[in-house]
């Protein structure tokens, strides 16, 4: 996993609430077998016009002029600034497989839907909670001033504007540690293999139907 | 020292490790397959040289790709070819690793989240993962079961546990009786109407109260299959006497002395009486009417004798957005009632409302009546191979045939639309599925989240109807 520890990029407002990650990423791109090659379909129903099918050119396909992506000056954006709930739904981890690839490194809403939140960080991609108000100030910002960027301190967990305002946001130091460090957390998790052994050997004793069952 | 909510009490069996910087290390029981979010991390797998810590504990099927009809052709029945090859790699993968799957003629194939308490390999106490957000179902169990990403499902099949933060305590109250005609999926519905798809963020539901209790286990199973609907990855119930009734004889479940211990532990699944919760919400059953959802979001849901909202009235500059961009997209005026939504297609199945009670209510509101003229298709399609041996060993898919719909083969189908079967752009379907997100039933599709019965009387009218006028 890619290390994120400082940030600065274009901000892309999305103004909209309880974005789900069928939005992200629809259905019919699921059927790859592949984690890679799902950014050029991120948001595939509200980016194009027509329908969307699996490994098609989309550089031929019409665009939605209206969708925030696809205009000029959100190009190369890489903070995606969002509403409420995002990405709620379904588990898919296509969805920030679809946002990395795309570009994107960090995403700033008031709240995220939990598998989604906890499926950014084990690809790169950070999720920043920041207050409803804070988040209102920086759509204004975003919105009235063209090449907007933002500036995210992971270390210091702190997002700062092109003027110099610093806002601090929360995150739990294990995830916040992988990270920074793009540590891959099976093997972290491997590093405790006798603790594990020993739980299951005890569960093995007080509760034996737990085991044997799918053999 | 306030007591133990149930989800503490599962949380606490399944510490393996309690971290300093405030994660944990959980381990987890049963961990279900299938063919969408589990290659890649096989793959995963193969790269780092790694093996499954515990082969017994992972049960796989294809579900989400699977066509619904000629399923006597096996994997050559789907056309797709990328799909085929979803499902051969899903085949692959079990084959190489041990891992036992219910291929697609397999009579116990079927949507992951009805075969695993079909099988008994969803037992009470249990923590259960998948990589599909609709894991929440098996809780209906007293288990400790949500969904999970795909870097997850690795991560469990290669150490057998997760790295978890504890979530809150949520109880979700439905007090006293429901009416006739009210089912598990109306309260659901009305419990993510009340509280919105971000009520239970954060949170572990428990469904309780008189009205929880007295329901069966797959209804119990529809309301915490739809917990991930109101934001919370975890929805519960405790477990009862209707609990291990269910649990008992099948073919994973334990037998003997085995028996008898697992349910003196599976008694002790249940709030204490002094357990103290984060949140608490109560609704009355009596209050619930069957439910219909008018838009792309699962809380914007009313009940049948209700309207489409006016976003004139909304106060919220947010909302009042959403309600706009909702009417436009599912192409309705608002103060529309909600019977008089006309109706393209109706679809009776996923992993909600597709086991044996469900095909029995909409087979009873059906019975004797014919598909409206104005529909262009009604589909049943079972929950799995054995739900849809036990329907036709009652004779149901007759009466289905009979009135005019379809009866297919076990999938996910629909609800998703990743195979074959999915909504012509503009179309409005009555379905029993859990998502009525913009595109999740076909590009353009409308979607109208209802119970079976709800679904199957929309079936015989076209439009939305009061199933209990039909039941008089």
């Amino acid at each position: 996993m890619r290390a994120l520890k400082q940030h600065q990029g274009l901000v892309a407002p999305m103004d909209r609430s309880n974005v789900d990650t069928d939005m992200i990423i629809p259905k019919q791109f699921l059927k790859s077998i592949k984690r890679t090659g799902f950014g050029p379909n991120l948001f595939d129903e509200l980016r194009y016009l027509d329908e969307g099918k699996p490994d098609q050119d989309c550089s031929e396909r019409p665009i939605n002029p209206d969708f925030v992506l696809n205009q000029d000056r959100y190009k190369n954006a890489s903070v995606l600034l969002a509403r409420t709930n995002f990405g709620c739904g379904s588990s898919r981890e296509h969805a920030p497989w679809a946002l990395e690839d795309y570009g994107f490194r960090v995403i700033i809403a008031p709240s995220f839907a939990d598998i989604f939140y906890n499926n950014c960080f084990k690809n790169g991609l950070l999720p920043i909670v920041l207050d409803e108000k804070i988040v209102d100030q920086l759509f204004s910002e975003a919105e009235a001033q063209e090449g907007y960027q933002l500036a995210v301190d992971l270390e210091a967990k702190t997002v700062t504007t092109p003027a110099g305002e610093a806002f601090d946001f929360e995150v739990d130091d294990f995830r916040r540690h992988c990270l920074l460090n793009g540590l891959d957390d099976i093997g972290v998790t491997l590093e405790q293999a006798d603790v594990i052994k020993s739980y299951e050997e005890q569960r093995r004793q007080t509760a034996p139907w737990l085991f044997g069952a799918g053999n | 020292m306030a007591g133990k909510t149930l989800y503490d009490k599962l949380w606490d069996d399944h510490l393996v490790k309690q971290r300093d910087d405030g994660s944990a290390l959980i381990y987890i029981d049963r961990q279900l397959l299938h063919e969408v979010t589990s290659p890649q991390a096989f793959e995963g797998l193969r790269l780092a040289g790694r093996k499954p810590w515990r082969i017994d504990a992972n049960i796989a099927t294809p579900d989400h790709n699977v066509p619904t009809t000629d399923r006597d052709k096996g994997i050559d029945g789907i056309v797709d070819p990328v799909s085929r090859t979803q499902v051969e790699t899903l085949d692959k993968n079990c084959d190489e690793f041990g891992i036992l799957e219910f291929k697609i003629k397999d009579q116990r194939q079927g949507i992951v989240h009805v075969i695993g308490p079909e099988q008994g390999a969803t037992l009470p106490g249990m923590s259960i993962v998948c990589g599909d957000s609709h894991t929440s179902t098996h809780g209906a169990f007293g288990c400790l079961a949500h969904g999970i990403g795909t870097s997850e499902v690795e991560h469990v099949l290669a150490t057998q546990c997760l790295v978890q933060q504890k979530m809150k305590n949520m109880l979700v109250k439905v007090n006293g009786k429901l009416g006739p005609g009210v089912t598990g999926k109306d309260v659901v519905l009305a419990i993510i109407g009340k509280i919105g798809t971000a009520g239970g963020t954060g949170h572990a539901i428990e469904f309780g109260g008189e009205a929880i209790r007295g329901l069966s286990m797959e209804a119990r199973m529809t309301i915490c299959n739809m917990s991930i609907e109101a934001g919370a990855r975890v929805g519960m119930v405790a477990v009862d006497d209707t609990t291990i009734d269910y649990v008992r004889g099948r073919p994973f479940a334990p037998t003997g002395e085995t028996w008898d211990a697992a349910v003196n532990y599976w008694r002790t699944l249940h709030s204490d009486d002094d357990a103290v919760f984060d949140k608490v919400v109560e609704l009355e059953g009596s209050d619930i009417k069957p439910q219909v959802s008018w838009g792309t979001s699962p809380e914007m849901v009313v009940g049948v004798d209700g309207f489409v909202p006016d976003p004139a009235k909304e106060q919220d500059p947010i909302k009042r957005e959403g309600i706009v961009r909702a009417l436009k997209y599912m192409g309705l005026e608002p103060n529309t009632p909600i019977t008089g939504i006309a109706l393209d297609r109706v679809f009776i199945g996923s992993c909600t409302n597709s086991r044996i009670e469900d095909l029995r209510e909409a087979a009873a509101v059906v019975k004797g009546r014919k598909v409206a003229a104005g529909l262009k298709q009604a589909m049943v399609v079972p929950g799995s191979g054995l739900v849809k041996a036990q329907a036709e060993q009652e004779g149901l898919d007759k009466i289905f045939i009979e009135a005019g719909l379809e009866w297919r083969d076990p999938g996910c189908s629909m609800c998703l639309a990743m195979n074959a079967d999915k909504l012509g752009q503009g179309e409005h379907c009555a379905s029993t599925s859990n998502r009525n997100f913009e595109g999740r039933q076909g590009f353009g599709g409308r979607t109208h989240l209802v119970s079976p019965a709800m679904a199957a009387a929309a079936a015989v009218t076209g439009h939305f109807v009061d199933v209990r006028e039909l039941m008089n």
